[in-house]
């Protein structure tokens, strides 16, 4: 099962790669990691996705704990919760017609076109991942020329919160 | 952090000294060299904190091993950087995998020089991350009074290991207001020390319903220093025990409950035992691979009752039904106090019938030997020193088949009194452990039982024995054989025993002569005795008693790897 991990962490130097280390020494799988300072500047907040039986999932979710710099955790997968991943795609677009037929998918996929010139598009889109590996599918007539997607972040739904 | 003590300006490296004083760490082990000179010199201008030299720093760590199990206490290490950090890896892998409570301080290059190849500049943070409870690097000299305070307390709270704290020689010459933090606070880290009182209800129900109950006891209960209070649950039940290697002395090994050790080179009696349990109650063990054997086979009827401090041990390996998580003792003393409240007993009819089926499989006398035979058998050596010393020595093991016989014949009646490498194996660890046991316990016969293979990892620790005149007792058992690998080529490899043979070995007597002890050499079975009452006469010096055994003992039972603990080869 897809489990999306989310934990409040120490923003100390070296929290990030226990975290790593922990799932490669053990090795449990990470398919998508995000982190970044909070409002409370001393603590990071890490997203990542994991894939394993619940037995596995119970595991990483008790040595993540084990660690000193871990705060708090929260299985979002657990609860009620939003999904989104944000990408950016360049696109090489040749003539009008292309032009045209970008923005349209854009259109339709909610996105922004956030960079234009002579022969290429960026296109900024948010979503959960779904979403976003169906614009990658829906423009493979355009050579895509890069993808940069940020990894998944969640946040619970009503009242759960992963805070102190 | 509450409460500050005085403060003084001080230099890092003083402030460093202080802190150990404040903690009463009041004897290290450790090897200087350019990063940690000012800490040196620190320690050179006070004579609060006693120093022990080793000759290499893994050394030193299984010295504070040694000191740490014998005594409960935390162990310290001090090394430098570069080479010192990379040397100390071993032993601090060593106490993570048993989960000893250390602090191992490492000097790192300046600050400024951090991240430039500088001379013996090793990213010691980073290679140590896996095999530490936790570490720190030390990047402003005001940090490292609460840093300080913050290992000893990580390392010797919850389920104990150790902490590496990295300190960069600037910093050990800047300078500050020196105050030890009294007491200390981590959002992040906050151990479980009571069991659920809920929990502990369920788990007393099912213990009390067995009709073949097995208690499985290990290192936690040493650690957790519960040994009184698992004899007392123990006894008020009349339930059979079996301890891990990593848990012999938490009950007394000369108890009629007692079944021995467990695991793959465990007694049938116990082994059995576990396999035909109908409740299961692990105290203070992580059902090692060692111990379960295969765990699809793993004890097939049980329900399992589980304490533990460490939440991950639990359901890790094996899926329990009655999870505890809380310190040993305070969880065995609930237990028994819910006991001795309630109205059930155990089934003694149940009980009785159990007892009589135990007594068969122990008829079964797993543990013997040839005492016939005209070479020393291994075992014949140990039995002697356990009688000899009556059972009450300090036995620091290397690893192989004479830690294994040594498990298995010196039956110990007290806790923390059984120093080997269980969790990682190292070989090398026991002479080292030996010197930090005997300087926690200078009047107390503290031996190191080794083959001749172990003993040369670490053989260099010879001359640390000297300096500081430690009368510890070596017991070699030399088959001239990497006895545990030569066993296994036997057994899964045919006979072919590839790079197993300890070749161009040498003199024992002579070298332990070199380096200022006394040496012997036995050769016959009927001079062992005499050989090992002589060297316990010998109380002000280090004796190397060099047994020539037999070549070809292995270790029985076994139960091989795959296999489950019913299915063991026995002699």
């Amino acid at each position: 099962m897809r489990h999306i991990i989310s934990i409040l962490m120490e923003n100390e130097s070296g929290a990030l790669s226990r975290v790593a280390g922990l799932f490669s020494a053990r090795g449990y799988n990470i398919e998508s990691l995000t982190v970044a300072p909070t409002e409370d500047p001393t603590l990071s907040r890490l997203t990542l996705v994991t894939r394993g039986s619940d037995e596995v999932i119970e595991q990483i979710t008790k040595q993540l704990n084990k660690l000193v710099d871990v705060v708090k955790l929260l299985d979002l997968t657990e609860h009620r919760h939003i999904e989104r991943e944000m990408m950016m795609v360049k696109l090489k677009v040749q003539d009008g017609e292309q032009r045209a037929e970008v923005v349209r998918m854009t259109e339709i996929f909610r996105g922004h076109i956030i960079d234009v010139s002579a022969t290429a598009y960026v296109v900024e889109l948010t979503g959960d991942s779904p979403k976003l590996d169906a614009f990658i599918d829906a423009v493979r007539g355009f050579e895509v020329v890069e993808v940069v997607r940020s990894g998944v972040m969640g946040i619970a739904r009503g009242d759960v919160a992963l805070r102190l | 952090m509450q409460q500050e003590t005085k403060t003084v300006e001080l230099t890092g490296a003083e402030i460093f000294v202080r802190c150990l004083q404040e903690e009463g760490a009041d004897l290290i082990f450790g090897y200087p060299g350019g990063s940690v000179l000012h800490i040196y010199d620190a320690l050179y201008r006070q004579d609060k904190v006693k120093h022990i030299l080793v000759r290499h720093e893994q050394g030193a760590v299984h010295a504070a091993e040694g000191f740490a199990k014998s005594t409960g206490k935390p162990g310290v290490v001090l090394v430098t950087s570069g080479p010192g950090a990379t040397n100390a890896v071993t032993g601090i892998a060593d106490a993570y995998m048993d989960s000893v409570p250390m602090v191992i301080f490492t000097g790192q290059v300046p600050t400024s020089l951090i991240g430039n190849d500088a001379f013996q500049e090793v990213d010691t943070v980073g290679i140590t991350r896996p095999c530490v409870k936790h570490n720190f690097l030390v990047k402003d000299v005001k940090d490292l009074a609460t840093t300080i305070k913050k290992a000893f307390y990580v390392a010797t709270t919850g389920r104990p290991g150790p902490v590496v704290v990295d300190i960069p020689k600037d910093i050990t010459a800047a300078r500050f207001e020196f105050s030890y933090p009294k007491t200390i606070k981590m959002r992040s880290y906050n151990p479980t020390v009571k069991g659920h009182p809920g929990q502990i209800r369920k788990a007393v129900d099912l213990i009390l319903s067995a009709k073949q109950p097995m208690l499985y006891t290990g290192g936690g209960v040493i650690l957790g220093n519960a040994a009184k209070s698992l004899t007392e649950l123990t006894r008020l039940l009349n339930y059979p025990i079996t301890n891990t290697l990593m848990g012999l002395g938490g009950y007394p090994a000369s108890d009629r409950q007692f079944l021995g050790m467990l695991g793959m080179h465990g007694t049938y009696e116990a082994n059995m035992a576990m396999h035909h349990a109908d409740v299961l109650i692990a105290i203070g063990a992580r059902f090692d691979d060692r111990v379960t054997g295969n765990i699809e086979k793993f004890c097939p009827h049980a329900r399992i009752v589980h304490v533990d401090v460490d939440p991950a041990s639990i359901s890790k390996n094996v899926k329990v039904d009655v999870p505890i998580v809380g310190q040993v003792d305070p969880v065995l003393k609930a237990m028994i106090k819910e006991i001795k409240a309630g109205e059930a007993r155990p089934d003694q009819e149940a009980l009785a019938k159990w007892w009589k089926q135990i007594d068969e499989w122990r008829a079964m006398d797993c543990l013997k030997y040839d005492k016939t035979s005209e070479l020393i058998k291994p075992q014949h050596v140990l039995e002697t020193l356990w009688r000899l010393t009556k059972g009450d020595a300090f036995v620091c093991s290397d690893v192989g088949q004479h830690q294994m016989w040594t498990a298995q014949f010196y039956g110990f009646d007290k806790p923390n009194r059984w120093i080997n490498s269980g969790g990682l194996g190292t070989m090398g660890f026991g002479l080292p452990a030996a010197i930090g046991t005997q300087i926690a316990h200078p009047d107390e016969t503290v031996v190191c039982v080794t083959g001749e293979a172990s003993i040369q990892m670490c053989i260099q620790e010879l001359s640390t024995a000297l300096q500081y005149h430690l009368p510890i007792k070596v017991v070699a058992l030399n088959n001239r054989y990497m006895g545990m690998v030569r066993q296994w080529q036997e057994f899964f490899y045919q006979g072919r025993y590839a790079m197993s043979y300890m070749d161009a070995l040498p003199d024992f007597v002579q070298l332990a002569e070199a380096y200022g002890h006394v040496g012997m050499r036995i050769e016959q079975p009927g001079d062992v005795e005499g050989a090992i009452q002589e060297a316990l006469k010998m109380k002000d010096r280090l004796v190397f008693m060099d047994f020539v055994t037999d070549q070809s003992e292995n270790v029985y039972p076994m139960v091989p790897a795959g296999a489950g603990q019913n299915e063991m080869i026995l002699l």
